[in-house]
């Protein structure tokens, strides 16, 4: 559990950073939390040259509303995720996850963009941030960009970042009035990953599904938008038979890994079931 | 003259729940752990270990690691080889390999180690270091150790028929051990008209202590004096093996036990690491410390169970049980490492007829080598006694359901009676003293025992509830407090243990031990014994452990020991003291000791009330003025060689909630009722008891230490291996009876590892209870949402 040797960047502004990935090239790697990445290179599978420090710039922390978007910057901890009260209001689904991310002490120094840029399935921001339809900014050396949340994921550990890219804002619209999320995970114990986890965001209207938006964590190589089980519920009362109708369809596009949380039977399953209880109690909480 | 009230009250003796004095230094993180010791010069160790389970060593490289910047020595078995410490004998009577030498029996073996100026140094060498192997056929099954044509692990031992207990059967075999009476159990199951027989695996875990296993190992080549720092429960044995390993008096070798961070019998044995630590300090003249990372604590250190059991039990149509059989297979992996006294290879595992009157029994254990790690250790419990309490509680379950008797009903129906103490079971052992039945009914009571089975009826009649409720009990007996030197030795030295005691002549003291404390308080519970037999406050009771240069020869602390032998050393010396005491005492008030009369903290004149001399008084006069003839001081020393083990036993019980869903499995109430006898610190007692509940949900809902079919270790590390938080952790209700020790100096027994060992079947008794309806009596452990799913799944109860 002792990396090997590596040099240090700390850079105080975006810009700088941007310039250190551009020089350091391929050997450099954006340091955010260090929870991925640190045990990774005390394991020596990671073995990066160069680490890039984000901590230290203060333009990439913070939460504010800014016609009428709610702009997260990237280096916003798990914890300052769950504490703002404007997400409490805005944007409760994203503080309901970060409550189930880790430990008190991993989410005082884990952060959103970390979570998001790792591109690890196992992470639980990828659904949040497309269940809530979210928007990153990535800025590189030509400036700033975006992309959705939906599109930024391509494959296990590989994202719509660049090389020399930083994930610096995460923009999402403020629930509507009457909208109810949840987000439900299983997982074997404090500080693990998710064997299998449903976010839903939902709006009723007429006790019918006006809205539905749904993801899974952990059954694929990336975070998975459930269309289809959105289209199920359309129009629908949120019944037993509507929601066995959408868990069949969540479950359908499931492609897990076995491993020792179980097998691809077992989290196929239980996305199904993380996928029910998460409409149960979203729909408690649409008024 | 304050009333003997407040002076007891002053006193914090036995009995009171005095606060642990250990806990100031631990929360403010001002403890000494032995990764906090930094001495001038000191260099550091890292282990080249093996990426595979069964291998031979074509060849090893260390010019690349010898390059390394900072590194100064890599040492392989070659290397070891002139000085005889390649390989070195085990506790159990067979020898380990140091260094792997030639071929690599488990993965994560040491096969090499670096030495370097700093810890990233050492890393790198060990990254450097290149070795070339040839793989060889791998075997991971306990069960198929035996077959013929099975890979043959142990070349060393070829053409060895005899090892250290007996006859070896197989190249894989290690020992056979039998105890009962294997013709009066055939007849039992003979003549009887029920049987039941279950297979039960008990997996593989791993004591996995906070803190990892290291030392910091320091020779003086000026002195010739070899200072060493260690993890170790056992500080005073390891004096002795590494003196007779390195031949060294053991005059200059000193062991010192620091703070430990738990160790669960983890840190009783001796590993390759201190090992090559200490020929590293020896060869180089620095201090060389050596500290295990989280993953190869997990690998490569002592682990525990692994008991591959089958189990019979005869009985009556109406459930008194008539005869027990068992047959075990025992994976010890590629070395027999257990931790045991050295005549018994299956440690205490006779205790296996339980807390039930049977009258006939047969054991019979078969050890086995197998591409694993070494060990076998008392994870918190004594030798073996984990094991067994899990056979016959799972047992009598499986007869209950059978017969369509209440598991309690059952229980009541066989428990040795109170009026049967002294017991002397089929195996031999003499169980002290105990009152089952009381135990079991207080438990009953409390939980209201038929309003669960009412509600536990209703929720099986409906076929639409999403979940299924489960009653788990258990009533067991411990056995602990090894032990009796006629039986007991480690390496010879027989299983006593000591306590020196000295008064300081204003009247405070210190006790000396040859335990050591890893958490259970020893600081706080010792001085409340010498406070109640020498009127001392516990206050000014300073106790030390763990240093063989200050502290009297003893064996250390694991199954729990330390209060039915170091606890009774502490009673013995202090009535030597206290006997002295009343010599001095007669001489200053000019009567005879026997016009002498004890209260609390003095001696008085009887039929004189207002003429007396406190301890303190006696202890000044002690250096003062001794009575003629009367050497000066006021001090003792007392090796205590129990004349048996103790029993402590207890009653749990545990409801549990699953959900056929996912499988998850929700501990909604333990009702733990444990009797250690007389009881030293109540609030000590209840927080072992938490601690030891805690550990055993551990293993019984998620820890196990898994191998694929190449050997490849799985799920060693802390993001797999359950470690419980607060937030998995049951609420638990504890409750006591008090059935003193009749052998015992102060009637106790041993408390730390009852509620481990009895736990753990309870929460297994319960989750196969949640399903014995629709026919499971056993579900193996561990309770895990996926493996609970899965017997869901194949009753039809979820999709």
């Amino acid at each position: 559990m002792i990396p090997p040797a590596f040099d240090y960047h700390a850079p105080t502004s975006v810009g700088e950073a941007i310039g250190l990935l551009a020089r350091l090239g391929g050997d450099a790697r954006v340091l955010a939390g260090g929870h991925s990445l640190l045990p990774m290179m005390k394991l020596r599978f990671a073995q990066p040259g160069h680490l890039v420090d984000l901590n230290r710039i203060s333009a990439l922390r913070g939460i504010r509303e800014e016609g009428g978007v709610i702009r997260i910057g990237a280096m916003t901890t798990e914890h300052e995720l769950i504490a703002f009260r404007l997400l409490q209001e805005k944007l409760p689904l994203l503080p309901e996850a970060a409550r189930q991310i880790g430990d008190p002490q991993v989410r005082n120094r884990g952060t959103l963009g970390g979570d998001l840029a790792h591109g690890d399935p196992a992470n639980d921001h990828p659904a949040i941030a497309i269940a809530l339809d979210a928007t990153f900014v990535l800025e590189g050396p030509k400036g700033p960009r975006t992309v959705k949340a939906e599109d930024f994921f391509l494959g296990l550990y590989l994202t719509a970042l660049a090389e020399d890219e930083i994930l610096t804002e995460i923009r999402a619209a403020p629930f509507a009035p009457g909208t109810g999320w949840a987000y439900d995970k299983l997982k074997r114990k404090t500080g693990d990953w998710a064997t299998a986890a449903a976010a839903v965001v939902l709006r009723l209207e007429a006790g019918k599904v006006a809205y539905a938006r749904i993801a899974l964590t952990n059954v694929a190589a990336t975070a998975l938008r459930a269309v289809d089980a959105e289209q199920a519920l359309l129009g629908r009362p949120l019944d037993e038979a509507a929601i066995r109708d959408a868990m069949a369809r969540a479950r359908a596009i499931c492609d897990p890994a076995e491993d020792l949380r179980g097998d691809a039977a077992y989290k196929t399953a239980m996305a199904g079931e993380m996928l029910r209880r998460a409409l149960g109690h979203a729909a408690e909480r649409c008024r | 003259m304050n009333a003997p009230i407040d002076r007891a009250a002053a006193l914090a003796g036995i009995g009171q729940p005095r606060l642990r004095k250990e806990d100031a230094r631990f929360v403010q993180g001002k403890g000494r752990y032995v990764d906090d010791i930094k001495l001038p010069g000191m260099v550091h160790m890292d282990i080249v270990r093996s990426p595979l389970a069964h291998a031979r060593i074509k060849r090893i490289d260390k010019s690349a690691a010898l390059a390394v910047p900072g590194v100064i020595a890599v040492l392989t078995a070659e290397d070891l080889k002139p000085l005889k410490l390649h390989w070195m004998p085990t506790l159990a009577g067979d020898v380990q390999a140091v260094l792997a030498d030639g071929k690599v029996h488990f993965q994560m073996q040491e096969v090499a180690v670096v030495i370097a100026e700093d810890r990233y140094s050492a890393a790198d060498g060990v990254e450097a270091v290149a070795v070339e192997y040839e793989e060889l056929p791998v075997l991971v099954d306990a069960l198929k150790a035996l077959e013929p044509d099975a890979p043959v692990l142990r070349e060393d031992l070829a053409g060895k028929t005899e090892g250290a207990h007996g006859r070896r059967l197989h190249p894989n075999h290690i020992f056979t051990w039998e105890a009962g009476d294997q013709a009066a159990a055939d007849a039992a199951f003979e003549a009887a008209p029920v049987r039941v027989e279950e297979a039960l695996f008990y997996p593989r875990v791993h004591p996995c202590p906070l803190e990892t296993c290291g030392c910091v190992a320091a020779f003086d080549p000026v002195r010739g004096e070899l200072t060493t720092y260690m993890t170790s429960q056992a500080p005073h044995v390891v004096r002795t093996v590494v003196s007779m390993l390195s031949g060294l008096p053991e005059s200059k070798v000193r062991i010192v036990s620091p703070d430990i961070g738990g160790g669960f019998g983890n840190k009783v044995g001796v590993y390759p690491g201190y090992v090559c630590a200490i020929v590293a300090s020896i060869v180089l003249g620095r201090p060389v410390k050596w500290i295990e990372d989280r993953i190869e604590n997990l690998s490569s250190t002592a682990f525990a169970r692994d008991y591959h059991m089958k189990g019979e039990l005869a009985a009556t149509a109406d459930g008194r049980i008539t005869g027990l059989r068992v047959h075990v297979v025992a994976d010890h992996g590629a070395f027999d490492a257990m931790a045991s006294p050295s005549k018994y290879p299956a440690g205490l595992f006779h205790v296996c007829s339980g807390a039930y009157d049977i009258p006939a029994a047969y054991a019979r254990v078969d050890g086995v080598y197998t591409n694993k790690a070494p060990g076998g250790v008392a994870y918190r419990c004594s030798f073996r006694v984990t094991e067994a309490v899990y056979l016959i509680e799972r047992l009598i379950d499986v007869l209950a359901q059978k017969l369509n008797i209440d598991k309690a009903e059952i229980r009541m129906r066989n428990f040795i009676r109170k009026e049967q103490f002294p017991y002397r079971s089929a195996f031999g052992l003499e169980y002290d003293s105990g009152d089952y039945a009381a135990a079991l009914r207080k438990v009953l009571d409390a939980v209201v025992y038929p309003a669960l089975r009412a509600e536990q009826a209703a929720k099986r009649a409906d076929p639409a509830s999403p979940s299924l409720m489960g009653i788990g009990l258990t009533t067991f007996t411990e056995v602990v407090g090894a032990g009796p030197t006629t039986s007991c030795d480690i390496l010879g030295v027989g299983m006593f243990d000591s306590c020196e005691i000295r008064v300081h002549p204003t009247g405070s003291a210190i006790a000396r031990m040859g335990t050591i404390s890893q958490g259970q308080g020893h600081q706080t519970t010792y001085a409340q014994i010498v406070a109640t037999e020498l009127g001392i406050p516990s206050e000014e009771v300073q106790v030390e452990e763990g240093d063989t240069s200050t502290a009297p020869y003893g064996l250390g602390t694991y199954g729990s020991r330390s209060t039915p032998v170091g606890g009774a050393a502490v009673a013995m010396a202090a009535r030597k003291i206290h006997a002295k005491a009343k010599k001095i005492a007669a001489h200053l008030l000019e009567v005879s000791e026997a016009d002498l009369e004890w209260e609390l903290d003095r001696f008085k004149v009887r039929g004189d009330p207002g003429r007396s001399k406190t301890m303190k008084d006696i202890a000044w006069a002690a250096y003062h003025e001794p009575p003629p003839g009367l050497e000066p001081g006021l001090e003792a020393v007392h090796y205590y060689d129990p004349p048996n083990f103790t029993f402590p036993f207890g009653a749990y019980l545990c409801v549990v909630d699953i959900t056929k869903a996912t499988g998850e499995v929700q501990v909604r109430r333990f009702y733990a009722l444990d009797d250690c006898g007389t009881r030293i610190n109540p609030m000590i007692i209840e927080g072992q008891i938490h601690g030891g509940l805690t550990e055993g949900f551990a293993v019984a809902m998620g820890q196990k230490l898994d191998f694929d079919a190449q050997g490849n270790i799985l799920g060693n590390t802390l993001l797999d291996y359950f470690l419980p938080t607060a937030v998995e952790t049951p609420r638990w209700e504890t409750d006591y009876t008090v059935t003193p020790s009749p052998h015992h100096p102060l009637g106790a027994k041993g408390v730390a590892e009852s509620p481990h060992v009895g736990s753990i079947p309870c929460f297994s008794s319960a989750v196969a209870d949640a399903f014995a309806h629709l026919g499971v009596t056993h579900l193996e452990m561990p309770h895990t949402a996926y493996r609970v799913w899965q017997t869901c799944r194949e009753l039809k109860l979820a999709a």
